[in-house]
């Protein structure tokens, strides 16, 4: 190979190794700037591990927050939406009480999605359940398939919604994961909000994360486990 | 001949000038304005479709590309005056789309407000 050639070779190897590094910097920065341009994979399934002892009686952090995040005026008549609600339980027999937040469970095979006719209810490849209200008739039969009361219709025309967080009336709609926030590297509202920590946002599917690390070693249970619907908020002391 | 082509040129000039004040096209009030993310020519044409796309992927996929969002393109088109894009009869949105007698049923459900002034307030 004559001399001229090795040098070409060399100069061109040279030169693609200056160009990656004098645009790597440039396309990491352009991410920042223009927001994540990368779709969710099911490698990740996110879930929350709710510790129902540390969960204090009359606390109303989570709803709150939950309220404040999206926008929800937080009245309890039958027409408001509720995202998420504290349940009281107590043991008749042994007069043990118990309270607990519930909100959508981010089934794994939600009954919602089974039976939405227009394919508005749906799981997103990372496990969060949405409503994509573009798509929604207001038909309402997810609300009656959901085992968790967890859906809300929206009655009644709303204004000043959030800008993350659109919301409109003749459209179903339920806890989101706050997946706004989630897609920007944050944690769910309710989470971040509870005093106690007791709601333990993480990747399910990464067996090093803080959440199923204590779901290896504690005792949780998934709210009406019998349906097979393999929730992805479990429940810790019930 | 000089003098002849001359007031032709003008009286082109002003032909071109009534036809294009004939078309009364709206008065926007563009907010900030500024360079648009596309060429503000192919938007006017295209805008619906790029904010269609968007939205799939976006509720979907969680592609949240901040430069065809509608977040992005309120931030620069509110008005400077009210932080909307909606209300009034030169507001960037529904100027043009009460002239073209378009409905507009995006913020029925989106908020129509600036999110940075939005975020101002709150503190």
């Amino acid at each position: 190979m004559s001399d001229t050639n090795v040098q070409r070779r060399q100069f061109l190897k040279t030169s693609v190794g200056a160009a990656a590094v004098a645009i790597a910097p440039g396309m990491l920065l352009f991410d920042m700037a223009h927001g994540k341009s990368e779709a969710v994979s099911s490698k990740v399934r996110w879930g929350m591990l709710i510790d129902t002892a540390n969960c204090a009686d009359g606390c109303n952090d989570c709803v709150t927050a939950c309220n404040k995040e999206n926008g929800l005026s937080g009245g309890l008549s039958p027409t408001d939406s509720q995202w998420i609600r504290k349940v009281e339980l107590k043991d008749m027999r042994g007069g043990r009480t118990l309270a607990l937040p519930m909100m959508c469970q981010h089934c794994e095979n939600p009954p919602c999605v089974d039976v939405c006719p227009t394919g508005a209810s749906f799981k997103r490849a990372d496990g969060i359940v949405l409503v994509d209200k573009h798509l929604c008739i207001g038909c309402r039969y997810c609300m009656m398939a959901c085992p968790y009361k967890a859906r809300s219709f929206v009655h009644e025309p709303l204004h000043d919604q959030k800008p993350d967080v659109p919301r409109g009336k003749g459209t179903v709609e339920s806890c989101t994961m706050c997946v706004h926030r989630v897609d920007k590297g944050q944690q769910p509202a309710c989470a971040e909000a509870c005093p106690n920590k007791s709601i333990l946002f993480g990747n399910l599917n990464d067996p090093d994360s803080e959440i199923s690390k204590k779901i290896r070693t504690v005792a949780s249970t998934q709210v009406r486990a019998d349906l097979g619907l393999n929730t992805g908020i479990r429940y810790q002391g019930i | 001949m000089l003098k002849l082509i001359a007031t032709l040129a003008v009286l082109c000039c002003c032909t071109t000038a009534g036809a294009t004040e004939g078309y009364r096209m709206p008065k926007l009030d563009i907010g900030k304005g500024g360079q648009c993310v596309e060429e503000p020519q192919w938007m006017r044409k295209n805008h619906m479709h790029v904010l269609l796309k968007q939205r799939d992927e976006t509720v979907h996929k969680g592609i949240r590309d901040d430069k065809h969002s509608l977040k992005n393109c309120i931030e620069c088109h509110a008005s400077t005056r009210d932080n909307s894009v909606i209300g009034r009869a030169d507001s960037f949105c529904e100027g043009c789309h009460r002239y073209e007698a378009v409905k507009i049923d995006c913020f029925e459900c989106h908020s129509s407000k600036r999110s940075s002034a939005l975020v101002q307030k709150e503190h």
